[in-house]
C-alpha cells in the first residue's frame, strides 16, 4: 500500500498507553504496538483453538462445527477439555482479543491526539459478548450458560433461550433494542441519501454542501440537526441498541425466570384501571 | 442543572425504583434437561419453588379399614358404580371423597338429607360419573398419568368445582367493526398472558382441530396452514406452558419443534393428554349437559369442561408426582367401579 506525501508525519513513535516502545512501529500500513501483538497471539491461540475443537468432534462441516460450554453441574469451576473447557479457553482468548482491539484503538487515537469516542463505541459491541458469556452466566451461578461457538449451534441457543421466556417479543429491553436497530437504520439510510444527494448534482450543477442539507430537512420536517449533530445521534442509536440487547439477554434468566408476557400484569395490575 | 433536566431526572429515579421491584432476582436454579449449550433448561427462584411445592401438598390418606365382607350394594340402597366395592372401604372412600370435594358442605354436598340413598341431588349424579371418569383416566391413560394415575383430589383440591375449567367463550361485546379484536389482541391469562388466541380450547380440547402447522421443510411445499393457525397452536401452547409451570423447551427443542426426534420424552406424554382432554370433555363432561343447572355452565349454557391446568394446576406434574392411588386401589385399574350403573 502506497503510504501518502504528507502521511509520514503522523507516524510518530512514542506515547503509548502502557509507556516504552515495544511493539511501537508499524508494518506496512498497520500499526503493531503492543496490543496488536497480543490481539494476534489471543486470535490465533482461540481460533486454532477452535479449529482442535472441530478436530476432535464429530464433524467438519462447517455449518455443523460447534464448541459447547460445559454441562451447568461444572457451576463457575473449570472443566475438563473435551466437555467445555476448549469453550472457556477460547472464551478467554476471545475476551483478550477483543479487549486488546479496543485498547489498540485507543493507543492509535491518542498518538494521533484525538477522542477515543472510537474505542469507546467499540467497547459496547465488546460488552455485549462479555454479557452473554460472563455477566449472565455468572449470574445464574455457571458457565454452561455461555452460547455455543457454531454457526447453526449459536442460532439453536438463541432460540431456545428466547422460548424459556415463552414469548421473546414481550422483553422490555428487547423492545427498546429492536426499537434502537431500525431506528439506527432509519437514520443511516436519511444521512448516506442526504449526503449523496448534496454530492451528487445533476451535469452542469455546482456540488452543494450543508446549507443545502439543513434546508431539505428544515423544508420537510422544519428541524436538522446539523452535520454534527447526525453524528452523534447515530452513535447514540447504535450504541443504544447494543447496550440494550446486553440487557435484554442480562434480564432474562438471572432477573426472571417466567415468561416475559407474564412481566407485564405489574402494568395491567396498576391499581389505576385494575 | 436547569429545571426540567432536574425534573426528568427525578422522573426516571421514581420509575427506574418502581421498575425494580417488578422483576425477580438471584439466586436463580436451572435445571439443565438437554444437551450443554443446547440452553434447554427450566428456571426457578427459590420463592417460586416454594409456592409450588406449598401448593401441592398431598393429603394424608385416609386410615386403612378392616374389611367387612359384605359388598355395599348389600349394606346400601342404590350404590350403583361402587356397589362390588367392600362396605367399609365404601365407607372409608366416601369419606375420603367428602375431604378432597366438599370439606366445607360435607356430605350432603351431594347427597339428601332425609336419604342418603337418594338421587335428588345432581352433583350425586354428577359425582357417579366422575368416578367412572377417575377409573377410566387410570386405567386406559397410562401413557399420560403412568402408574401415578388420578383421584378426585387431583382436580378438585378441595373445591365442589375445581379451579381451572372452561366453556365456550362468548362473542365479543361492543364493537366488532373497527374494534374487533378476533379472539386475540388483548393480555389473556389462558395465552400466559400474551395476547395471542385465547378462545383455543374449543377447537383443541374438544373438537380434534389440527395442532401441527409447521412444515417439515425449509421451502413451502404443499403447507396450507395460515399464521393465524400458527398464532391459535402459539396460543394453545402458551396454555401448556401456563398449567405445566414450565417453558417451551420442556418439550420441544425450538430448532424444530414439529420434529420428534429432536424432542423430549414429555412431549409424547402431553400428546396422550392432549387426546385425553378431549377424550374427558367429549365423553364425560358434555354428556352431562342435561344434568348440570344452568349456574354450574359457562355463559354460552355449555357445561364447564377440563384443560391442562384442571389436573396441573402449576406443576409439570400434578401434586408434584405422588401417587395418591396406592392408597386408594379401587380407583385405579381393575378395581370395583362400573362403567355403566
Amino acid at each position: 500500500m502506497a503510504m501518502l506525501s504528507f502521511e509520514q508525519k503522523y507516524r510518530v513513535r512514542g506515547g503509548t498507553l502502557l509507556g516504552g516502545d515495544l511493539f511501537d512501529f508499524w508494518v506496512g500500513p498497520f500499526y503493531v504496538g503492543f496490543f496488536g501483538v497480543t490481539t494476534i497471539f489471543f486470535s490465533l491461540i482461540g481460533t486454532l483453538l477452535i479449529v482442535y475443537g472441530a478436530a476432535i468432534g464429530p464433524t467438519w462441516n462447517l455449518w455443523q462445527i460447534s464448541i459447547a460450554p460445559p454441562d451447568l453441574k461444572y457451576g463457575l469451576g473449570i472443566a475438563p477439555m473435551r466437555e467445555g473447557g476448549l469453550w472457556q479457553a477460547i472464551t478467554v482468548c476471545a475476551l483478550g482479543a477483543f479487549f486488546s482491539w479496543a485498547l489498540r484503538q485507543a493507543e492509535i487515537s491518542r498518538k494521533l491526539g484525538m477522542g477515543l469516542h472510537i474505542p469507546v463505541a467499540y467497547s459496547f459491541a465488546v460488552f455485549a459478548y462479555f454479557s452473554l458469556v460472563v455477566i449472565r452466566p455468572v449470574l445464574l451461578g455457571a458457565w454452561g450458560h455461555g452460547f455455543p461457538y457454531g454457526i447453526l449451534s449459536h442460532l439453536d441457543w438463541v432460540s431456545n433461550v428466547g422460548y424459556q421466556y415463552l414469548h421473546f417479543h414481550y422483553n422490555p429491553a428487547h423492545m427498546i433494542a429492536i426499537t434502537f436497530f431500525f431506528t439506527n437504520a432509519l437514520a443511516l439510510a436519511m444521512h448516506g441519501s442526504l449526503v449523496l444527494s448534496a454530492l451528487n448534482p445533476k451535469a452542469g450543477e455546482v456540488v452543494k454542501g450543508a446549507e443545502h442539507e439543513n434546508t431539505f430537512f428544515r423544508d420537510i420536517v422544519g428541524y436538522s440537526i446539523g452535520t454534527l449533530g447526525i453524528h452523534r445521534l447515530g452513535l447514540f442509536l447504535a450504541l443504544s441498541a447494543a447496550f440494550w440487547s446486553a440487557v435484554c439477554i442480562i434480564i432474562s434468566g438471572p432477573f426472571w425466570t417466567r415468561g416475559w408476557p407474564e412481566w407485564w400484569t405489574w402494568w395491567l395490575d396498576l391499581p389505576i384501571w385494575r | 442543572m436547569n429545571f426540567y433536566v432536574r425534573l426528568a431526572l427525578g422522573l426516571a429515579a421514581v420509575l427506574g425504583a418502581g421498575i425494580a421491584f417488578t422483576f425477580e432476582y438471584p439466586p436463580i436454579t436451572v435445571e439443565q434437561r438437554g444437551y450443554r449449550g443446547l440452553a434447554i433448561e427450566q428456571n426457578h427462584t427459590d420463592k417460586g419453588l416454594a409456592t409450588l411445592a406449598a401448593n401441592n401438598v398431598v393429603p394424608a390418606a385416609a386410615d386403612p379399614q378392616e374389611p367387612s365382607g359384605i359388598k355395599s350394594s348389600k349394606a346400601y340402597e342404590n350404590v350403583k358404580v361402587l356397589g362390588d366395592l367392600d362396605s367399609n372401604e365404601f365407607l372409608r372412600l366416601m369419606t375420603s371423597i367428602t375431604e378432597w370435594v366438599a370439606p366445607q358442605e360435607g356430605c350432603t354436598y351431594c347427597h339428601s338429607e332425609e336419604n342418603l340413598a337418594d338421587d335428588t341431588k345432581y352433583t350425586k349424579i354428577v359425582a357417579r360419573r366422575m368416578l367412572q371418569m377417575t377409573a377410566h383416566i387410570n386405567a386406559t391413560w397410562q401413557p399420560h398419568v403412568a402408574q401415578t394415575g388420578v383421584t378426585c383430589y387431583t382436580c378438585h383440591r378441595g373445591r365442589g368445582v375445581p379451579a381451572n375449567v372452561w366453556s365456550a367463550e362468548p362473542p365479543q361485546a361492543g364493537p366488532t367493526f373497527a374494534g374487533n379484536r378476533a379472539g386475540q389482541n388483548a393480555p389473556s391469562s389462558i395465552a400466559a398472558n400474551a395476547s395471542l388466541p385465547h378462545n383455543i380450547f374449543m377447537s383443541y380440547l374438544d373438537k380434534a382441530v389440527d395442532i401441527k402447522v409447521q412444515g417439515t421443510q425449509a421451502l413451502p411445499a404443499g403447507n396450507r396452514n395460515t399464521i393465524m393457525g400458527a398464532e391459535h397452536t402459539y396460543g394453545l401452547m402458551m396454555h401448556f406452558s401456563n398449567a405445566l409451570g414450565v417453558n417451551c423447551t420442556y418439550c420441544h427443542n425450538s430448532r424444530a419443534f414439529a420434529n420428534w426426534s429432536q424432542s423430549s420424552p414429555q412431549r409424547v406424554t402431553a400428546w396422550h393428554g392432549i387426546r385425553m382432554a378431549r377424550d374427558l370433555n367429549t365423553a364425560y363432561m358434555e354428556p352431562l349437559a342435561s344434568v348440570f343447572p344452568d349456574n354450574r355452565k359457562g355463559p354460552m349454557g355449555d357445561v364447564k369442561k377440563v384443560n391442562c391446568a384442571t389436573c396441573h394446576q402449576g406443576a409439570y406434574k400434578p401434586l408434584l408426582g405422588v401417587s395418591m392411588l396406592k392408597d386408594y386401589p379401587e380407583l385405579g385399574p381393575g378395581g370395583p367401579i362400573k362403567a355403566t350403573p
